[in-house]
């Protein structure tokens, strides 16, 4: 899992910007941080990991933020901190989101391995061990079962 | 057990006695509000993959402005997805093309002190001004609320921001909003509920108050709230419960600021914690809006037009009115003709430039001064963009001068 590294208050207007809201999921990702990084999308692998500092995913509701990041085959999120809705937003499409005071100890294309369950995060890169928040089990329950949808339906029984 | 207001509202709703920040609760939902871009078109397909129907459809409300006007095929088919829909989950409480929601819902008067509401919309929390704790979510949590009535959430500890004294004359909502934004960060609200409080707050009429409820989003709070007064009740023109904090109940910080000593502020691209006071600014400017759910509700647009009158605007100005019942007021009163009379061009009563989903883009390259909540980058069109981002006040002092103006020297 190799790592993208971005700033602090990353935004959902970079993330997903307004104008192509419109579309469908696929077209909202080709244009996943584009006014950051234009070439991430393209670049972007099945397994990676992005990384933020702080307040990631600061502004919209618009869960097409995570669910863009996730099209692109995103693995998981780590950040120093996540704005609570954009926190929300990602575990409620089954995208893990881990909060990890020392997320900035991460570097560009780091080899990163996370256990989701203790919240520990191995840069076998850098060959550092960083011990991250937990996300509460509820939540983890979530993510597992592949997000809020498919969580329902089993609820549900259906 | 002294409890503050966010507390107070999380426990009617968890039906508990009493909550304690950090616990995670679930609460029933008085009242889920969706628009056009976050609703129907989202949640009718998840719907129907669990063959589930909307728990209470008398506590949904359904408004459309993001995709107002509709301009082509995409937000043609959005907003039909949305008339349909109602129709079909036997929503009553819908309006079409009336107005932004934060604006629409209180106006029609579903928001009562003491609900527990949830909005499909980062800036839901523009409710709290009514005393109901009103925060954002997105279309999957939105499609949890519609099934079950119900969400869990972590009981959040209040940040009470306090201002004392009076608000100068040309200094608003906004301002205090933008100043608190760049003194505490995007992420100074910490996911807490943020509690306004002090004489100059409780002064504020109606709009004002939801201003700031409003812009808490900017501030990283999960709400923003202010207790109930009279100036709740004459708003909603009907007895209502006071609802406000214990006065001993424990806050997490407790800020306190002389609102007579607070000038008009301007935030710089591309965030709206990049704010400094006016008098810092020296730019010229090609465009100034006045729009959004924060800074085109009739309050907005009166003082947009104590600035106005009588004058004209060197720059382009565009005006897009938060809502057609704001709009028709603004009409009577003549603070519309104002406006037209200054050279503005009026745009729909929706959420028009703000989020960047209408027709009306931000070109290459262009400077704009704006009323709206964020100008983080390429929200409003063009990546080169450059937004900043300031009151009624200020920005209409800065359509008539060309380049970003403190509007105190020329008030009416």
């Amino acid at each position: 899992m190799k790592a993208w590294v971005f700033g602090d208050n990353i935004d959902t207007d970079v993330i997903a910007p307004g104008r192509y809201m419109k579309y469908g999921i696929a077209e909202i990702a080709r244009h996943c941080m584009e006014s950051l990084e234009p070439t991430f999308a393209a670049r972007v692998r099945k397994g990676d990991i992005v990384v933020g500092g702080r307040n990631f995913g600061a502004g919209s509701s618009r869960e097409q933020a995570p669910e863009a990041l996730k099209h692109l085959g995103v693995a998981a999120l780590i950040a120093e901190s996540f704005a609570g809705l954009f926190y929300r937003n990602a575990i409620n499409l089954g995208l893990p989101a881990i909060v990890c005071a020392h997320a900035k100890r991460i570097r560009a294309g780091d080899e990163i391995e996370l256990d989701l369950a203790s919240g520990r995060i191995v840069n076998r890169t850098s060959r550092d061990t960083l011990d991250c928040e937990p996300i509460p089990p509820f939540l983890i329950q979530i993510v597992r079962d592949g997000g809020l949808l498919p969580h329902l339906e089993k609820r549900l029984g259906r | 057990m002294s409890q503050t207001l966010a507390q107070k509202l999380v426990a009617r709703a968890a039906d508990r006695a009493s909550v304690t920040p950090g616990e995670i609760v679930t609460c029933k939902v008085d009242l889920a509000m969706v628009h056009d871009s976050s609703g129907p078109r989202r949640l009718k397909p998840m719907l129907e993959r669990l063959g589930a129907k909307v728990w209470d459809p008398s506590k949904v409300v359904v408004i459309t402005d993001h995709y107002v006007p509709e301009y082509d095929e995409e937000s043609r088919k959005i907003l039909r997805i949305a008339r349909e829909w109602v129709k079909e989950a036997g929503v009553d409480n819908f309006y079409d093309t009336q107005g932004i929601c934060h604006v629409v819902l209180p106006e029609r008067g579903h928001l009562l002190p003491g609900m527990f509401a949830v909005g499909g919309d980062s800036h839901s929390p523009t409710g709290g001004a009514f005393a109901a704790y009103m925060f954002g979510i997105g279309a999957t949590e939105m499609l949890g609320v519609m099934v079950t009535g119900e969400i869990w959430l972590k009981v959040p500890h209040t940040i009470a921001m306090e201002f004392d004294g009076a608000f100068a004359r040309g200094v608003s909502a906004k301002d205090v909003m933008l100043f608190l934004i760049g003194r505490f960060g995007l992420d100074g609200g910490q996911y807490q509920a943020v509690e306004y409080r002090g004489p100059a707050i409780r002064a504020l009429p109606m709009q004002e108050r939801m201003t700031l409820c409003n812009m808490t989003a900017e501030l990283g709070g999960q709400t923003g709230l202010i207790a109930s007064d009279g100036v709740t009740r004459d708003y909603l023109e009907r007895d209502i419960n006071i609802w406000e904090s214990d006065p001993a109940a424990p806050v997490l910080a407790h800020h306190r600021f002389d609102g007579s000593g607070l000038e008009p502020q301007v935030a710089a691209p591309h965030s709206p914690a990049n704010t400094r006071s006016v008098s810092a600014f020296d730019q010229r400017i090609d465009l100034a809006y006045i729009g959004a759910c924060t800074g085109a509700k009739l309050a907005d647009l009166r003082m947009a037009a104590a600035v106005l009158r009588g004058r004209k605007a060197k720059s382009k100005l565009i005006v897009a009115p938060a809502s057609l019942r704001d709009q028709q007021r603004a009409e009577r009163e003549g603070t519309l003709q104002v406006l037209l009379d200054a050279g503005a061009e009026l745009l729909a009563n929706s959420c028009g430039m703000c989020a960047g989903y209408g027709a009306h883009l931000l070109a290459e390259n262009a400077v704009a001064i704006s009323t709206t909540a964020r100008n983080f980058k390429g929200r409003m069109g063009a990546a080169s963009a450059q937004v900043y981002l300031a009151s009624p006040y200020t920005v209409a002092a800065s359509a008539v001068a060309g380049r970003i103006t403190d509007p105190r020297g020329m008030l009416q």
